[in-house]
């Protein structure tokens, strides 16, 4: 299967500080990568490389250039004005007309359950709220691939049922999806594979019941005690 | 010369009275700083939010430099100004010295710095925390700046309520480009420089009165403005009835 994405020995410095090392990932269309490990680990860093925000000191990055994809963030920011609005911009970004983003944010509201919201303040809305707001700014631009940096880890245990309801939904339409989580029961929930990142380095890639259920052999140890210490 | 009960009395009687000679004075005064802070902000809003979100070689000597020019004294930029507008001066052909015009351009330089610097920081520190958000949607630095310009609008209004508040209250940069001339020229800090100089508290009184009025009115107005943030900005669940 055609990659959509490849890194290849991408190395991420800031400053002096090492942030990934090393590291090579392909990802294919329709997979649900989880990216795990502890604070710290690479795993943000890697989203950022992933979706262009941060550049490798050294290593590539291979992408095809008409791969849409949007990024989700931990505690997404929303501008101080309709949730219409805030969804409408993404789109004019893109290069909509404004008129027409803001009718095409209706729908995108629609597909998160927030329509009946449209004309409210953003930023009135709880942190749940935002989150699928964030999901529906997404949803909007029609990404072959969305990356979500740890979606629901600020949100209490309803809307992180909601959101993660959606990112199942936006699986099951073919997306692919790249997350990043420190929810083990969620990674086994939504990932095809798992991803493990200690200090920058990628340390296993395993599909998703091989990481949690075999034997992780000698250079997993720390991903298999990692497993174990949040699972116990 | 009247004692200091007196000059109340007096002066409080000019304004409750609608002293034309008083209100043609404040009225010059509100319309030169209003002008000067709008043209002002437009070029400092706009300058203030690119320093915000830009990233290029020598921003931290720029940025130091631009702060530097908040603690400009007003007779500087009025000498400035003098200099720019004066018969011999780069700017000598317009003919503005000692005319309205030349108080709207001296308070505006005067004030086109704390626009700019206050804005900067304003945006700066919602790009420090967000801007990668926005970066993620395909927003470069120009878009950047724009979009968190507008997303900061009511923290904007109230640096340009504190423009037209050091505008107004200011009396170098007139005094020098202005010339004072009465009728023509006059606003309240050189009426009130003049007024006392000659011994007419009265009138000083009054002018000093209104002044501390208007700023007053602004120190309220940016109050009610961060009130008002609170509540439509950042808490409004409670007020409005959204959902928790």
């Amino acid at each position: 299967m055609s990659a959509l994405l490849q890194l290849k020995n991408v190395d991420v410095l800031f400053g002096r500080v090492q942030a990934l090392a090393q590291v090579s990932l392909r990802i294919a269309p329709g997979e649900r990568v989880a990216l795990i490990g502890a604070n710290g680990s690479g795993k943000s860093t890697l989203l950022r490389v992933l979706h262009g925000l941060v550049r490798p000191a050294t290593g590539s990055l291979l992408r095809d250039p008409a791969t849409r994809q949007a990024m989700v963030f931990q505690r997404p920011f929303m501008l101080a004005t309709s949730a219409q609005n805030n969804v409408a911009l993404a789109l004019w970004l893109r290069g909509l007309r404004w008129g027409e983003a803001r009718m095409q944010a209706l729908p995108a509201l629609a597909r998160v359950g927030l329509l009946e919201m449209a004309q409210r303040n953003a930023r009135a809305l709880s942190g749940g709220q935002q989150q699928r707001l964030a999901l529906a700014r997404a949803w909007g631009l029609s990404p072959a691939m969305l990356l979500l940096d740890e979606p629901t880890s600020s949100l209490d245990p309803h809307a992180k049922r909601d959101v993660e309801a959606l990112m199942g939904e936006f699986a099951g339409t073919g997306m692919t999806l790249v997350f990043a989580s420190h929810n083990l029961g969620q990674v086994k929930r939504l990932a095809t594979r798992v991803v493990y990142l200690q200090q920058g380095r990628v340390l296993a890639d395993l599909p998703v019941r091989d990481f949690f259920e075999g034997p992780l052999g000698a250079t997993s140890r720390e991903a298999e005690l990692f497993v174990k210490g949040e699972m116990g | 010369m009247s004692t200091f009960p007196e000059s109340v009395v007096t002066a409080l009687g000019l304004i409750g009275g609608a002293d034309p000679v008083l209100w043609s004075i404040v009225a010059r005064s509100l319309m030169v700083s209003a002008m000067a802070t709008a043209i002002a902000c437009a070029l400092g809003t706009l300058l203030g939010a690119w320093l915000g979100v830009a990233q290029f070689r020598g921003r931290g000597p720029a940025l130091t430099f631009l702060n530097t020019f908040l603690a400009l004294p007003s007779v500087v930029v009025g000498l400035i100004v003098y200099l720019l507008l004066s018969r011999s001066g780069p700017l000598g052909f317009l003919g503005w010295l000692f005319s309205f015009k030349a108080m709207v351009l001296a308070q505006a330089v005067l004030v086109l710095p704390v626009c700019t610097a206050l804005t900067r920081q304003v945006v700066e520190d919602v790009e420090r925390a967000h801007g990668e958000q926005l970066q993620s949607l395909g927003a470069g630095p120009w878009l950047r700046s724009g979009i968190l310009a507008f997303d900061q609008r009511f923290a904007l209004l109230t640096v340009l309520i504190a423009c037209f508040g050091r505008a107004v209250s200011e009396v170098g940069a007139v005094m020098v480009v202005g010339g004072n001339i009465d009728g023509f020229t006059r606003v309240m800090t050189t009426a009130i420089a003049l007024e006392t100089s000659k011994g007419d508290l009265a009138l000083a009184l009054a002018l000093g009165i209104v002044l501390l009025g208007v700023v007053l009115l602004l120190n309220a107005a940016i109050a009610a403005l961060a009130r008002w943030r609170g509540v439509v900005g950042d808490r409004p669940i409670a007020l409005e009835g959204a959902p928790a």
